[in-house]
């Protein structure tokens, strides 16, 4: 509802949409109470939101009116303006999605702001999410617009170039906000399905416009269907983590993994393979209970996608395919040449090639990786590695 | 941190098409250090064949290929980066071109810019 209201407003008066949006919910909230949902809640919020946006122009024509003889015009172009039928709800989105996911702002400011004017969600949901205070979000938020307001960035029509040039900063923000529920450091379930949710509903939006459909998106899809088809078999019944191999296969998603399937299908035409293709297809991968090929296959996509971009956690998780190719041994040598001393992944990593061999080294990296972490939940997960690797072979 | 070139070299042209073994070894062998994040330029490989390998020489002299009289041929490059020549000499090493034959020269790069 932001957006369409943003959309006829113009970005500099985000905060007045976002008032008139909140007024809504509130007046629905009172008179749902009091009568009932309506039969149609979208249109009935819209006509609210529409009348309450009516008023508030009006209001500020008066003003204006005093000051400058000239608004007579603007009132009638924001009337014709207002209409709220499906087409209007969508291309708004879009057009917003693209004029908040803007390079101007760091990655974390990016993800926050989809989260609030995309997503709507509050400061201290935002905050909960990001495991920090709402002073902090709140600061966050006020750089992140006021960086969008010097960048003069317009939500309007977008041409062809413009979404060609923009859509991998838009995707980059979608798989930051998926991951960020996907690999939180917060323990609050719902906070995070509501998350992954988000993101792939508004990658939804970008595969409903067949000027964003493209084969990076539909790539971007399957791997967030891929991996939300584990959300609920990863937790366990004490909200414990259950890890990968651990999980029961009954409980991941299958509907959500035939999605996933469609998607990497589509994201096949052209010859594009980018990360996403990549990350995707070992996400396939890893829906794939067992085949012979399927290690050597994951380690070649892991080897493609380290020869993309370096990331620490790629080249991690490429040795622990390599381990499963190779053996455990003899990836040791291929994860201490990583040296990332100070990652809690790396020692955990090691912790697990040695666990065959060198019991002592294992503890050792995995005490390592304990003092490394800072996620109590991941403590508790290493906490318990490390127990059943002093316990012996299993 | 310098770079490094790792030039490639063969002996026999059959040796140019790898086997599927062959192509899996060496790519792991190049993730492995772009996992360590010292991979500049995952470089390009040079066809040696007929049609898309000449040299030319003083009065206008073009022979097909490189191979008329050197033994060997360049094959390909990459650039990595490294704190000491031995470091990248470690790095070559680990490349499977030594089975059959090939070997790799190390060359630091002096940027010209």
């Amino acid at each position: 509802m932001t957006a369409v209201l943003c959309r006829h407003f113009g970005l500099r008066h985000m905060e007045t949409a976002e008032d008139i949006a909140g007024d809504t919910f509130l007046k629905a909230s009172e008179h749902w109470a009091i009568h009932g949902v309506p039969d149609n809640p979208t249109a009935w919020l819209y006509t609210v939101a529409k009348n309450k946006a009516k008023d508030h122009i009006k209001h500020l024509s008066v003003v204006e009116t005093q000051v400058r003889n000239q608004s007579g015009a603007e009132r009638i172009r924001y009337e014709e303006a207002f209409e709220y039928h499906e087409q209007g709800i969508a291309d708004s989105q879009l057009a917003m999605i693209f004029a908040v996911c803007n390079p101007a702002n760091a990655n974390k400011s990016q993800i926050c702001l989809a989260l609030q004017i995309l997503c709507g969600f509050s400061v201290e949901e935002i905050a909960n999410a990001f495991l920090t205070n709402a002073e902090t979000i709140k600061k966050r938020l006020q750089r992140a617009r006021s960086n969008l307001r010097n960048d003069n960035f317009q939500i309007g029509l977008l041409s062809e170039a413009a979404i060609v040039s923009r859509l991998p900063t838009v995707l980059k923000t979608l798989y930051l906000v998926f991951n960020e529920g996907y690999f939180s450091k917060t323990g609050d379930q719902l906070v995070r399905k509501e998350l992954c949710s988000e993101a792939i509903r508004l990658g939804l939006v970008l595969t409903e416009n067949p000027l964003t459909n493209t084969p990076q998106v539909n790539a971007l899809m399957a791997l967030m269907c891929y991996q939300s088809s584990r959300l609920e078999a990863r937790t366990g019944a004490g909200g414990e983590t259950v890890r990968f191999d651990e999980q029961d296969r009954e409980r991941w998603d299958k509907a959500l993994i035939q999605r996933g399937h469609q998607y990497l299908i589509n994201a096949t035409t052209g010859n594009e393979i980018s990360a996403y293709h990549l990350e995707a297809g070992i996400a396939y991968w890893h829906t794939v209970a067992s085949d012979v090929n399927k290690w050597p296959h994951i380690l070649q996509l892991y080897n493609q996608l380290i020869l993309i971009e370096y990331s620490p956690i790629v080249a991690l998780n490429r040795t622990f395919a390599f381990a499963q190719v190779y053996g455990r041994e003899n990836a040791i040598g291929e994860a201490e040449k990583l040296c990332l001393t100070g990652n809690s992944h790396y020692h955990t990593l090691l912790g697990y090639l040695y666990s065959e061999t060198d019991t002592g080294k294992a503890i050792a990296h995995y005490e390592q990786a304990i003092h490394a972490t800072r996620s109590k939940r991941e403590r508790q997960v290493l906490a318990d590695l490390k127990m059943r690797c002093a316990a012996g072979p299993e | 941190m310098k770079e490094f070139a790792l030039i490639f070299r063969l002996k026999d042209l059959a040796d140019f098409q790898p086997s599927p073994e062959q192509m899996q070894e060496r790519m792991n062998w190049l993730a492995g250090i772009a996992a360590q994040n010292k991979l500049v330029d995952k470089g390009n490989t040079l066809l040696p064949i007929a049609g898309s390998a000449k040299t030319v020489k003083a009065d206008d002299v073009v022979t097909d290929g490189p191979y008329t009289e050197i033994k060997e041929f360049i094959s390909g490059y990459i650039v990595v980066k490294a704190e000491t020549i031995d470091e990248a000499v470690a790095m070559a090493k680990g490349n499977p071109i030594f089975k059959v034959g090939g070997n790799i020269e190390v060359r630091e790069v002096l940027k010209r810019d």
